[in-house]
């Protein structure tokens, strides 16, 4: 048991290594470095010298790896390009203001998404079902962008109840925040729980035609005695792992919502640094995002080892 | 008695026997028609636009529908009917070109892992579960703003990052036959890994990595919508559903008709595409309802 999270986690971290290898790489085997950027049609002799000594990039490329990953490890992600910031300092309220806006959604949508699951599931093909279904299959496949532009047209122009655009600083507070992110946390938690229930309707549908449930119903058990005592708990054990991939997953979504929104989180922040070409926040956020999504995966490799007795002995593979 | 052998079955004849079970639900019917009409209309409408979809016009500025322009102008003047039905052209063609990418590179690698397992094959997949840890958009996003927006690079770019996900379905396909006795036996008459692979497993994989390669083209279909709309796809003047919605969005308290027709249009095609692999999936019986979207 021990072993096992041990090596879960290690694998996470090997994976954390690759990512940052490969970030690493590509910014370096894509044409352009981060001083032909900065200096753009001056990027030629003296200039150019004094910009890479400057930046340090006249040194080997796995000697600046080597002392980029040290910084990282000790949270220091070194210093962005455009505005000369420390990049921790980028970052910070950009984190947090994202960090909001996902925790919102998901506190939002996993209940949601649970009662909408189990609806669908018992009322299998029935007219619950099927309203349901249809609606969050539309959700799910109908791209961020267009449901959240949606959203503003006739939320925020023809219904005129809230504001369509946010408009608070980076460095806003929470209080400041919160009545301006109703709309994106609409938009985000609609899709998420939408892709959340279809699993747990389909991993309910499962259990219920199972033997032991089956078994359960010729014996006599009350229906909502063995919906809740032998159906949901081994039905949503298998949809823990489901719903962390679907939240990572969603990640990507999130960039083009805060665009859609203006909210100033780390979405906004990938499209402008990748605008203004700032090569160092690229590589930082590819390494946070990165890391969001192997912690995520790893709660959730955790958290069905931790409830699933079967497991503790077993060598669970993906 | 005389054996009856079963002759076997024509290519034609199985498409088309796959085709009419997916027709037979009223969801994969449905997704079908949607399918075909945006095929149809992605090959002909430059016969029929009634404008020139680049034709700038200041006097003609956000006009609402009328019987001249049927979905009204946007912005620029530009009628929004014509951009409409010539909007899902590039999206159609660079999103089927990049998903037989992914299929064939996703698929040869999955099998290959496979069959071959051990040290490669752990290698490899450590190796894609960081790709697949980095957020698409991220990734894309760095390429395009590199590399540039033409198709050319485009489409090995969506092809290689959506082909993560068929490494693995082909991969498990691949584990699911590797011991089943025709193999064996297929080894011991002497047969090589490429003919193996070629009349052993790949009869025997190829329904479950289709099925992936049919929902992956929903799924880069959608990503090539975001890129357009966050301006990082196709570079205007061409007209993409994306790029018009991102276009008009300022404007739509006053136009709401330019942001509206380029939302029918990709919606109802990623939804026809969507019903279309479903009943895919099903007229092959293979069940994808439980997996998470990688």
């Amino acid at each position: 048991m021990i072993f096992l999270i041990f090596k879960r986690i290690l694998l996470g971290l090997i994976t954390l290594f690759i990512v940052s290898l490969i970030t690493f790489a590509g910014v370096e085997v894509l044409p352009g470095d981060a001083c032909t950027t900065y200096l753009e049609r001056e990027a030629y002799g003296a200039a150019l010298e004094a910009c890479y000594q400057r930046l340090g990039l006249n040194v080997p490329a796995y000697e600046r790896y080597l002392s980029w990953a040290y910084g990282v490890i000790q949270g220091d992600f070194g210093y962005s390009l455009s505005g000369e910031m420390k990049i921790n300092d980028v970052l910070g309220p950009r984190v947090k203001n994202s960090m909001v806006l996902a925790s919102a959604s998901i506190l939002i949508g996993i209940p949601i998404a649970l009662l909408l699951g189990i609806i669908t599931a018992l009322w299998r093909d029935k007219f619950p079902d099927i309203v349901i279904s249809t609606i969050t299959i539309f959700s799910m496949t109908i791209p961020e962008f267009i449901s959240a532009t949606l959203l503003i047209l006739i939320v925020a122009i023809w219904l005129e109840w809230l504001p369509g655009i946010v408009i608070v600083p980076t460095g806003a507070s929470i209080s400041e925040l919160l009545p301006n992110i109703i709309l994106p946390v609409i938009a985000i938690s609609m899709i998420m729980t939408a892709h959340m229930a279809r699993m747990v309707r389909s991993s309910v549908i499962q259990v219920m035609s199972s033997d032991y449930v089956q078994m359960a119903i010729l014996k006599g058990v009350p229906y909502w005695k063995m919906v809740f005592k032998h159906v949901l708990p081994n039905a949503l054990l298998p949809a823990i792992n489901v719903v962390a991939l679907t939240i990572a997953w969603l990640l990507g979504g999130v960039v083009v919502t805060e665009v859609v929104f203006n909210y100033p989180g780390l979405g906004r922040l990938v499209i402008e640094s990748i605008s203004n070409r700032d090569l160092p926040v690229v590589q930082a956020l590819a390494i946070i995002l990165a890391s969001i999504y192997v912690g995520i995966n790893l709660l959730a490799d955790l958290m069905t080892l931790m409830l699933n007795p079967r497991l503790k002995s077993l060598q669970i593979k993906k | 008695m005389e054996l009856q052998v079963e002759k076997p079955k024509s290519n034609l004849f199985k498409i088309y026997e796959i085709i009419s079970t997916m027709a037979s639900r009223p969801s994969g019917l449905i997704g079908l028609t949607i399918l075909l009409f945006h095929v149809v209309l992605a090959v002909t409408s430059p016969l029929y636009a009634p404008h020139d979809f680049k034709a700038i016009d200041p006097s003609l500025m956000l006009l609402p529908p009328s019987s001249e322009y049927w979905f009204g102008t946007d912005s620029l003047g530009r009628d929004v009917f014509t951009r409409t039905i010539l909007g899902g052209r590039t999206a159609l063609t660079v999103t089927f070109f990049g998903s037989i990418i992914a299929l064939l590179w996703g698929g040869a690698l999955g099998i290959f892992c496979g069959l071959v397992g051990g040290r490669i094959d752990d290698v490899v997949m450590r190796i894609i579960d960081a790709f697949l840890s980095i957020p698409w958009i991220l990734a894309m996003l760095l390429i395009v703003s590199l590399l540039g927006t033409s198709t050319i690079v485009l489409i090995p770019a969506l092809g290689f990052f959506y082909g993560k996900g068929i490494v693995r379905v082909a991969r498990a396909a691949t584990h699911d036959v590797i011991a089943k006795d025709f193999i064996v036996s297929a080894r011991a008459r002497g047969h090589g890994n490429l003919s193996i692979i070629w009349n052993e497993i790949l009869p025997n994989v190829r329904d479950a990595i289709m099925v992936e390669g049919a929902m992956r083209w929903s799924w880069m279909l959608l990503g090539f919508s975001s890129l357009s709309f966050l301006g990082f796809g196709v570079s205007p003047p061409t007209p993409d559903w994306g790029l018009m919605i991102s276009n008009a969005r300022g404007l739509m308290s006053f136009a709401y008709w330019a942001v509206l027709a380029p939302i029918v249009g990709l919606s109802s095609l990623i939804i026809g595409i969507n019903l279309t692999a479903d009943a895919f999936a099903k007229a092959l019986g293979i069940d994808r309802s439980t997996k998470a979207p990688v």
